[in-house]
């Protein structure tokens, strides 16, 4: 029991009571919030978690509204089987909107929320069967038995009941392998790509769950007012939750519920006073409003809940033991020593008229380090794009343990055993050491947003924290797990990122300058993990620019040259060899045997 | 459908590509160089009508208040930052850049006001009126978070917009007006349909305007200096352009085009104070279709979504809106199918 459990405690015993003590105004006001609270919910973790923004809920409330409003008015059906039919409708239409929609970038996503959200409000006004503008009207009161919730002080408890169970189910996904996927959304695909997440699916199961949310909200709201017109389901309603999401914080979910009472009990507020102000207290309204919206965008963009965090330093994670007996996570059969893991033939990368990559070739073999080398600019880097499916190659063909994975996706590459880290640290700065970690097991575990929500998840959940503790002891940051990633220095940011691939149970190991920003010790560190993962047959490739450290650990090096494949060989042949002397120092070192051997590589 | 609606839908639809083919001008000058879809911008044409309408009956334009109450908090806002970086030697230029500037063209709108002026200088004061808007409206609200990111900006905007159009119900209440002509006559194209003289002028207005807007950024240096903001922030920084002079060129430049809009429909629509948000949004759809970056798409797009719109009214009057905003989808379905996936910035909406 530490303190956030009396907090939570006193809250719900005060909501229990609450019916019992108050007004039937106050109550309905409760309700409101509750509902309010629903579509915020949906929204701080589309918006404030995923980071999609969409000024379209309102619509999805609708929906359902006046889908399980035509149902038990015009077909005579139970409101208990409107339930199940606005959720699929809800569903089925944000499933449509999500994948005609969430492939876009930042802003024309969130524009194009605006335009269904609009066509969707204008729709409810202009269809005769949804009464047009006047709307439906006796939509029937939910009833268990004999019991009729037409009292807001009954259906009270079955809206806070509700919302109770989502928060629940919401909090539970965060904590899982799909809701760091969600966590991991934002700051680009590429990390979730190169785990083997589909970032787009990971995006369009989040649309969905946060309209399904907002359908809920729908339902209970057509039952409890017992009547729908379109104007509770236009831009500006949307524009209400989205309020509520941030002024209460998008970065918590209890943000949502704080929202949505702030914004309801001021809005009451405002109704009450303007209009001693003004004769156009009405008008002012919506001027009022829009200030106060600004004014917390630019003096707290965190909303309120980043005020009471900083009130209350919210205890470290608790879970301090990894549950003992978990068995590990299922590890793949590594390719015996020698067989080919990688083969490049022929691999080229335009730019327009630039070539990056010219008709490169190369093999790696299991169980061995081979790097590859040269000048700045060679096109080491975008090689490596093209070998993990980062970037599409504009002609030549990769295999990778026999198989062909040209044009292959990214995340597709990756689930075959193809981890890599990045030149630029891709981390995720707000998430702890651990929970990066853990996002790199996120292919070798398979349970879902919904497994997760009901906590059926949590044995395999306890797998993929043992692995990622684990992955996290051998680069000696055990005792520093709940930390946040954005706290490391960069290079120990590196490091982390290696550890996240070898989270992966890889076969084959792709290192964009793991070295940099490392001192001298950490380097003879890294060097021994790296000889310690070949004897266990882990492949490596390498690219790497601190030349003693790579002579010493790689059994044979791929030297490339604006863009073209120089030589391949030993460290040792590689030193002597004069072709790599002149592309490093430039030719005046052998200035009659270079170009005609450089001009024979790249042929 | 016969070939004779079918022309004069299609006229129909011109004139309206002509209005949202200027608006996605002005968003599109905006967005690239300040990063802020500007949502208000159709408040600003409404403002502009409404301003045109109160000089043709005789009234005092309710924009002045808008505009002088805008104004004071701007200076406010001014002075308070000059004084907390302690540079209290630049606050009469402060009152002179955002109190005086501001001030003039009330000035000129309290003069003509109620008087019998020709109407041609009604047109200009009702468009000098609603040019301080978009600027002072930015000063506020967008420039001290002008470094936040997309999402940011674009919510802030929208509720600029409630707050607009909110402050247009206060100050012009919930009356439309209509205003007369401002080109008489009309044109009869072979084979005997007249086009009014209004039509023409919508249209013969965007050709010359667009036709402007390409020499002002091909041939001048305040111009080169809005692409060179809009293609790099920093570069255009690092070479002695100062982001936030050129955000408030922007923007001028784009209240300026709202202006004209606004008094170019006021004589074909009757006009709301809120009417602006639509005419706003379907600007949005060419200027989506243009990628919020390229002015040919976005006077293609125009067009095009003038042409629906058009049509659409002539098959359901009321589904109309909902035609035109269905028509992002294949639009950005086309996008996303053909759009380079850039690695997204990190978006943190939460500081």
């Amino acid at each position: 029991m530490n303190r956030r459990h009396w907090i939570l405690g006193a809250v719900l015993a005060a909501l229990a009571v609450a019916p019992a003590l108050l007004g039937n105004f106050a109550v309905s006001l409760l309700n409101d919030i509750g509902i309010g609270a629903l579509v915020a919910l949906g929204l701080v973790l589309l918006t404030g978690i995923g980071g999609t923004t969409s000024f379209g809920q309102a619509a999805f409330v609708g929906i359902a509204a006046y889908g399980t409003a035509w149902l038990t008015t015009t077909q005579g059906a139970s409101p208990w089987l409107g339930l199940p039919f606005a959720l699929a409708l809800t569903g089925l239409t944000a499933l449509a909107i999500g994948l005609l929609t969430l492939r876009l970038g930042g802003h024309f996503l969130s524009l194009s929320t605006i335009a269904w959200g609009l066509s969707i409000a204008l729709l409810f006004g202009n269809v005769d069967a949804l009464g047009r503008h006047t709307g439906l009207a006796n939509i029937p009161a939910l009833r268990i038995g004999s019991w009729s919730l037409a009292d807001p002080r009954s259906i009270y408890y079955l809206v806070w009941g509700l919302l109770g169970l989502v928060c629940l189910f919401c909090h539970n996904v965060l904590q899982s392998r799909a809701g760091r996927a969600i966590r991991g959304l934002r700051g680009g695909s590429t990390l979730l790509a190169s785990v083997g997440a589909d970032a787009f699916r990971v995006r369009l199961t989040l649309f969905v769950l946060a309209a399904l949310l907002a359908g809920l909200a729908g339902w209970l709201y057509a039952h409890m007012n017992r009547f729908v017109s379109p104007s509770p389901f236009d831009v500006r309603a949307s524009i209400e939750y989205l309020l509520m999401a941030v002024a209460g914080g998008l970065g918590q979910l209890s943000g949502a519920l704080v929202g949505s009472a702030l914004v309801l009990v001021m809005k009451n507020g405002l109704q009450d006073v303007l209009p001693l102000l003004s004769q156009r207290g009405g008008q002012l309204e919506g001027v009022a409003f829009a200030v106060l919206f600004i004014v917390l965008l630019h003096r707290a963009p965190g909303g309120f809940m980043s005020f009471v965090l900083r009130w209350f330093k919210p205890a470290p994670a608790a879970e301090s033991s990894p549950p003992a007996g978990a068995e590990p996570l299922a590890r793949r059969t590594l390719p015996a020593r020698g067989e080919p893991v990688l083969a490049v033939a022929g691999a080229v990368k335009r730019y327009g008229g630039l070539i990056a990559v010219n008709e490169v070739s190369f093999n790696v073999r299991a169980g061995e380090i081979v790097g590859l080398i040269g000048p700045n600019g060679a096109g080491k880097s975008t090689m490596f794009n093209l070998v993990t499916g980062t970037q599409p190659m504009t002609a030549g063909r990769v295999e990778f343990l026999g198989r062909d994975i040209t044009g292959l996706a990214q995340h597709r590459i990756a689930r075959l055993g193809l981890a890599r880290t990045f030149q630029h640290v891709k981390l995720r700065p707000r998430m702890s050491l651990l929970d990066n970690v853990a996002l790199g097991a996120h292919a070798r575990a398979g349970a879902g947003l919904v497994a997760a929500g009901l906590r059926l998840d949590r044995r395999e959940e306890a797998q993929i924290l043992a692995e990622a503790r684990h992955q996290l002891a051998r680069i000696g940051l055990a005792d520093r797990a709940h930390e946040l990633a954005g706290s490391l220095p960069l290079g120990t940011q590196r490091i982390l990122e290696i550890a996240r691939a070898l989270a992966a149970d890889p076969v084959l190991l792709v290192l964009d300058e793991p070295a940099a920003g490392l001192r001298r010790k950490e380097k003879q560190a890294l060097g021994d993990l790296l000889r310690k993962l070949r004897d266990e047959g882990v492949t490596i490739l390498i690219v790497e620019h601190d030349m003693d450290f790579v002579m010493k650990l790689v059994d044979r090096l791929v030297v490339m040259t604006f863009g073209a494949k120089l030589v391949e060989g030993t460290p040792a042949a590689v030193r002597a060899d004069l072709r790599v002397q002149a592309a490093y120092l430039g030719s005046a070192v052998e200035p009659a045997a270079v170009p005609e051997a450089a001009v024979g590589s790249v042929a | 459908m016969t070939w004779d609606v079918a022309l004069i839908l299609g006229i129909d639809g011109l004139a309206n590509g002509a209005v949202y083919l200027l608006a996605g001008l002005g968003l599109v000058l905006i967005f690239s160089v300040t990063r802020v879809v500007f949502v208000p911008f159709g408040d600003v044409v409404a403002f502009s009508a409404l301003s045109l309408a109160a000089f043709e009956t005789g009234r005092t334009p309710a924009t002045i208040g808008l505009v002088l109450t805008l104004a004071v908090l701007a200076v406010a806002a001014e002075l308070w930052s000059l004084w907390r970086r302690g540079e209290a030697h630049r606050m009469p230029q402060a009152l002179l850049g955002w109190g005086l500037l501001p001030a003039l063209p009330c000035l000129a709108a309290w003069a003509i006001a109620g008087r019998a002026v020709p109407s041609a200088v009604q047109v200009v004061v009702a468009i000098a009126l609603v040019v301080p808007i978009a600027p002072l409206v930015a000063r506020l609200a967008l420039q001290p978070i002008a470094d936040a990111s997309v999402l940011v900006l674009l919510i802030v905007s929208l509720a600029l917009h409630f707050l607009l159009s909110g402050l247009g119900l206060l100050f012009f209440g919930p009356e439309g007006s209509r205003t007369g002509p401002l080109a008489s006559g009309s044109l009869t194209l072979p084979g005997g349909f007249p086009v009014s003289g209004q039509v023409m002028l919508m249209i013969a207005s965007a050709v010359v305007l667009s036709a402007m807007f390409f020499l002002l950024f091909e041939r001048t240096v305040a111009g080169k200096a809005l692409r060179a903001t809009a293609v790099n922030r920093v570069g255009a920084r690092l070479v002695g352009i100062r982001p936030a002079r050129t955000a408030l060129l922007a923007y001028g430049l784009a209240s300026l085009l709202a202006g004209l809009i606004g008094v170019l429909i006021a004589p074909v629509m009757t006009m709301y104070y809120d009417s602006g948000f639509l005419i706003g949004l379907k600007a949005f759809v060419a200027a989506i279709i243009g990628g919020l970056v390229s002015y040919p798409l976005t006077a293609i797009g125009a067009l095009a979504v003038g042409g629906v719109e058009s049509f659409a009214s002539f098959w359901s009057g009321a589904l109309k809106d909902v035609i035109v905003f269905s028509l992002l989808i294949p639009v950005l379905m086309l996008r996303s199918f053909y759009g380079t996936h850039v690695e997204e910035e990190a978006e943190e909406l939460d500081a």
